[in-house]
Order: structure tokens, then sequence, then C-alpha cells
């Protein structure tokens, strides 16, 4: 075969595949919203869940992920924010530094379902939290923490080094400098770092199953008291969540209207990780436009 | 101001300093806590995955070779049935299947992307792929129990529950993680190989398939390792579209299970402390010890091409 068909077949090719990637998200989310969408009503966002009977909503499940996922982000922020500026500003190149790379990579490569049963192992059984949005908080954050440092880390690295001298020149200590000067330099990158990772928490579940547990009790909007278990901001109930939701009644559900609510409740998770991307990208661009003289 | 106030002002530390060493203080003891629970990770899960075999019949071998999975229950010689082989069986069957059908379609929508037609690929095909990283891991579960799993019954027979099933489902999971990697690998490929090659006179598919590709493989290699490890560690949307059943898997329609499907859906149905349970955490452990070997392939590939 001459060199010049040859290049034409390929180009055909690689334009047939790039085609059949985008044919095959466009009938994922077309499928999900055509399906979804539908079952959207105020009452099936705000109504409880029906194990038995159809016609259940998934109030609670949608609260509860977002309850869980602001938990989750207030615990894994600032930690991941220390060690982000460990590494970005304090750590030599060294063995140990290496080592604490090397650890935090193998971290953010752990299938979420052993984080969620060392999450049980300890936070459920060995603390005595059972079933609960404190534990399912915990767990997210082992699996949120590696990427999201790292993600700091890239963020405050871009951070060029003049910036830095001209603040120790100023006589500001290195911690000042960083807290004054390469943090809100780097702030765009992270906050869409931030919420890229608020989108992966919010759609995770294996971590969940055993952590924040598969029942949703009824909750009481009128009681505001964290200690009582019917309380919607108490952190001790077991709390499912909208993607632990999906999975249970598909898996061992028996609810006659299953793929209906199984379909809204997917759309409804699509469409906010989707909000969440789309925010990722504005506010980035937003901030920097905002906090930089560009 | 006295001597005893100046000598106490120049020998005591500033206020600065002070919030120096606190600051570098705690963003220690943050990463520390990280490596501190990687390591705690790694010890609970041992510790209770390798309690299957103290003090029991149970040998590692019988663990990994025999087929015949059923806790609580013992064959003719007393000893426990766990043969994990129908769970490893799966998980590495449905992690090759979909890496080798994900490959060729990652890396023909990567040299797309950056040989071909870069600006169109910018505009639509990477906010494509960035859109497939964020659906959440359910969804395609949900989407493969209602879209796949029916196809394959209507067209193969059988259940539709299956390696098969669980192939499809994963490879459009793993497909933009190997596809973004693939493409930053090729982006990595000096602008003159490609100049280069194109003054001897060769075609562009010439200059792709002889050069840039060539040059780019350790990367590729590492996004296609990337992507396995995702699907061996994929939990919640294999269960869903497998079948669960701790059964060598006789084809790929058959209904099957993987170790993640097995966890997910046995730990909570065993008393911790027993041996059934036991069993499970060795699983995990497997599984463990698995990503922890994807990882140093990783390193390896990553050593090994590094270009000099």
């Amino acid at each position: 075969m001459n060199a010049k068909t040859a290049d034409k077949i390929a180009t055909g090719t690689l334009r047939a595949i790039a085609g059949i990637i985008v044919l095959i998200l466009a009938s994922l989310l077309g499928y999900i919203l055509l399906r979804g969408v539908p079952q959207i009503s105020w009452h099936f966002l705000t109504s409880p869940s029906k194990a038995f009977a159809a016609g259940g909503g998934i109030g609670i499940q949608l609260f509860n992920s977002l309850y869980l996922l602001l938990l989750a982000m207030i615990i894994s922020v600032p930690l991941a924010m220390g060690a982000g500026i460990y590494l970005a500003e304090y750590a030599k190149p060294s063995w140990q530094t290496d080592f604490v790379r090397t650890a935090i990579e193998i971290l953010s490569s752990l299938p979420s379902v052993v984080v969620g049963l060392f999450g049980f192992l300890i936070f459920v059984l060995q603390f005595k939290m059972g079933f609960s949005i404190l534990s399912g908080a915990l767990a997210l954050t082992l699996f949120n923490l590696p990427l999201l440092t790292r993600n700091i880390e890239d963020a405050l690295r871009q951070v060029s080094f003049a910036q830095r001298e001209a603040g120790l020149a100023l006589g500001l200590s290195r911690w000042e400098t960083v807290l004054r000067i390469v943090i809100p330099e780097a702030l765009p990158g992270i906050i869409s770092g931030l919420v890229l990772g608020a989108g992966r928490v919010f759609g995770e579940a294996a971590a969940l199953i055993y952590t924040a547990g598969q029942s949703a009790p009824a909750l009481d909007f009128t009681n505001w008291n964290p200690a009582s278990i019917s309380s919607p901001i108490s952190p001790f109930r077991p709390a499912e969540t909208l993607a632990v939701h999906i999975w249970k009644i598909n898996s061992e559900g028996i609810q006659p209207d299953a793929a209906a609510v199984s379909a809204g409740a997917s759309a409804v998770l699509i469409i906010v990780v989707l909000l969440f991307n789309f925010l990722a990208r504005y506010l980035g661009q937003r901030l920097h436009k905002k906090i930089t003289a560009s | 101001m006295n001597n005893d106030e100046i000598k106490a002002a120049l020998t005591s530390k500033s206020r600065s300093a002070k919030l120096e060493r606190r600051g570098k203080i705690i963003s220690f003891l943050c990463i520390a806590l990280i490596v501190i629970a990687v390591f705690a990770i790694f010890a609970f899960v041992a510790v209770r995955g390798i309690a299957t075999f103290v003090g029991t019949k149970v040998t590692l071998w019988n663990f990994l070779s025999k087929t015949a999975w059923a806790p609580g229950t013992t064959d003719a010689s007393g000893v426990p049935k766990l043969g994990a082989l129908p769970m490893i069986t799966g998980s590495f069957g449905v992690t090759l299947l979909s890496a080798l059908l994900a490959t060729p379609f990652a890396i023909g929508a990567a040299v797309y992307m950056t040989e071909i037609s870069p600006k169109w690929g910018e505009k639509i095909l990477q906010p494509v792929i960035d859109l497939l990283v964020g659906i959440p891991s359910v969804v395609y579960g949900f989407i493969g129990l209602s879209v796949v799993v029916p196809f394959i019954r209507n067209t193969f027979g059988g259940t539709g529950f299956g390696i098969l099933a669980g192939t499809f489902v994963l490879f459009v999971m793993i497909l933009p993680t190997v596809t973004s990697m693939t493409i930053s690998a090729l982006k990595a490929v000096p602008r003159r190989y490609r100049e280069a090659s194109l003054a001897l006179g060769a075609t562009r598919w010439q200059t792709i398939y002889k050069v840039v590709l060539r040059s780019a493989t350790p990367g590729i290699l590492t996004g296609i390792v990337f992507g396995m490890a995702r699907a061996f560690g994929e939990a919640l949307a294999v269960q869903m579209v497998i079948g669960n059943a701790a059964l060598m898997p006789k084809n790929l329609i058959s209904p099957a299970s993987t170790l993640t499907s097995v966890l997910t859906s046995g730990i909570g149905n065993t008393v911790m402390g027993s041996l059934e349970n036991n069993a499970l955490w060795t699983l995990a452990l497997l599984l463990l010890l698995m990503s922890l070997a994807f990882n140093l392939l990783v390193r390896w590939i990553g050593n090994k091409g590094a270009m000099k």
C-alpha cells in the first residue's frame, strides 16, 4: 500500500474514533437526562424515600449528600492546605520528602472500597462512632486528601519565586509570606481544585456504604439540636447519600419504581456534578481576573 | 527602656519567628497525619487479612488456587472452602479486557487531538473527556444495568450479567483516564522530532506511527497501567452488572464476581472476627497489594523510559 493511501486511511480511522468517543458521552448524558429529568419534580426532590411502595422521593438522601460533602470539606481542606504548604514551601529535596510523596501517591491510588473498609474498622468499630455522618466524612477525607493536597501544592508552586522574595525582603517570615502573598496569588487554582474535589466527593459511594451507612432515618427539620438523632444537623446519625441510594435500590431494592427513581436520582447527581465542573472553571477565571491585574 | 528590657527583647524570639515556628509545625503535622493514615490502612487491613491463615487449616496456596468459595462450610478433610480463584479471575478478566478495549480508543483520540486537529480537539474532545471523568461510578453502574445488561441478554442470551457487561462499563470508565494521560505523553514529545520526520518526506501517519508514538511509549504505558489500577479497584459499578456469583466464569456472559464485588456485598453480612469475615479481609488485602503493585509498575516504567 502506498504511503499516501495509508495516511488517508489512518486519518479517517482516527477521526472515526474521536467521533465514537463524543458519541458515547452524548448518548450517556442524553440517556440519563432524557430518562431522569421527567422524574424530577419538587415532590421528588423533597419527599422521603419509600422502601416498599412506589412514589418515593430523594429528599433526605439529597440533604445527606450535601451535608456530608460540607463536613468532609471542612475537615479535609485545612489538612490539605497544611500538607500542600509543607510540600511546596518547606520540604527540601531528600529521601524523606520522596517517601512522603510516594505515600500520598499510594493513598490516591487505593481503591475507594478499601478506604471505606478501613473507615469501617477504625471509625465505626474502633472509635465506636457507628454508621454515622462523622464516620462517612472522615472516610471521605481520606479519599479526598491526596488529590486535594497535590492540587494545592501545584497551585502554590505556580506562584513565581519573585513574589516570595519580595515578601521575605519586606521582613515577613516565610509563614507570613505564604499566608499573605503566596496563597492569595494561588487562590484561583486552589478554588478550582477544591470544587472539582467536591464533585468527586459528591458522587462517591463505595467509601460510604460501610461508614455513613445505608439507611436514611426520617429527619425532623424543626429540630436543630445536634445531639438528637432526628435532627438534620446531627453528625451522629446514619445517612444514606444519593449515590449510595442509587446503588442500593439497584442491587437490593424492592421498590416497584426502582428504575424510575434511580434514573431521576442519577440525573440529579449528574446535574450537580456538571454544575461543580462549570463552577470550578468559572470561579477560577473570575477570581483570577479579580485578584490579579490582568 | 532599661537594660533588662532590651536584653529580653533581643534574646527572646520575635512574634514573627514564633509564628513561623508554629506555622511550620502545623503544616508538618498535616503531612505526618497523611503518612500515618497510609501506614494505618496497610497495618489494619493486613492484620485482619492474615488472621485467615493463623491457626486455621487454610493455606495461602489453597486460598489463591482453589475454586470453591463457600465460607462457613468445610470439605471432606475439614478444611474451610475458601478458594478465591473465581474472584481473582473475575477481577483480572474485567481489568485486562477493558484495558485492551480502551487502549486503541484512547490512543486514537489522543493522536487525533494532538496531531490531527488540535483546534477541534481542544474545543470538543477535551471537555467531553473532562465530563466523562466527572460522572460518578454508580451512574455508570445504573446505565450498565439498564442498557448494557439487557443488550447482552438479547444479543448473546443468558442473563446478561457477567464479565462482558463489567468490561463494557469499565471500558467507558477508564477511557478518559487513559486518554488524558496519553494526551500529555504525546504533548511531551518535542516538536523537532515531528519536524525532522516530516522534513525527511514522511507522511503525517508515518510520523505519528514511527516517531511520535514510539517516543511517547513510556507515557502511554503509564496511562494504561493507571487505567487498569482504576478498573481493578472499582467496586460498585462492577458489582451492579457482574452477577455476583462466586463461581469460576465459564464464559464472558456467565455470572461471575470480582474481589471488590464480593467485598461490598459480603462485609455487612458476616460477623466481625469470624473466619468468613477474615476471608473477606484477605480479599481486601489482596486488593491493597495489587494497587501497590500497579504503583510500582508505574514507577518502573517511569524510570526505565524516562527520556534522557
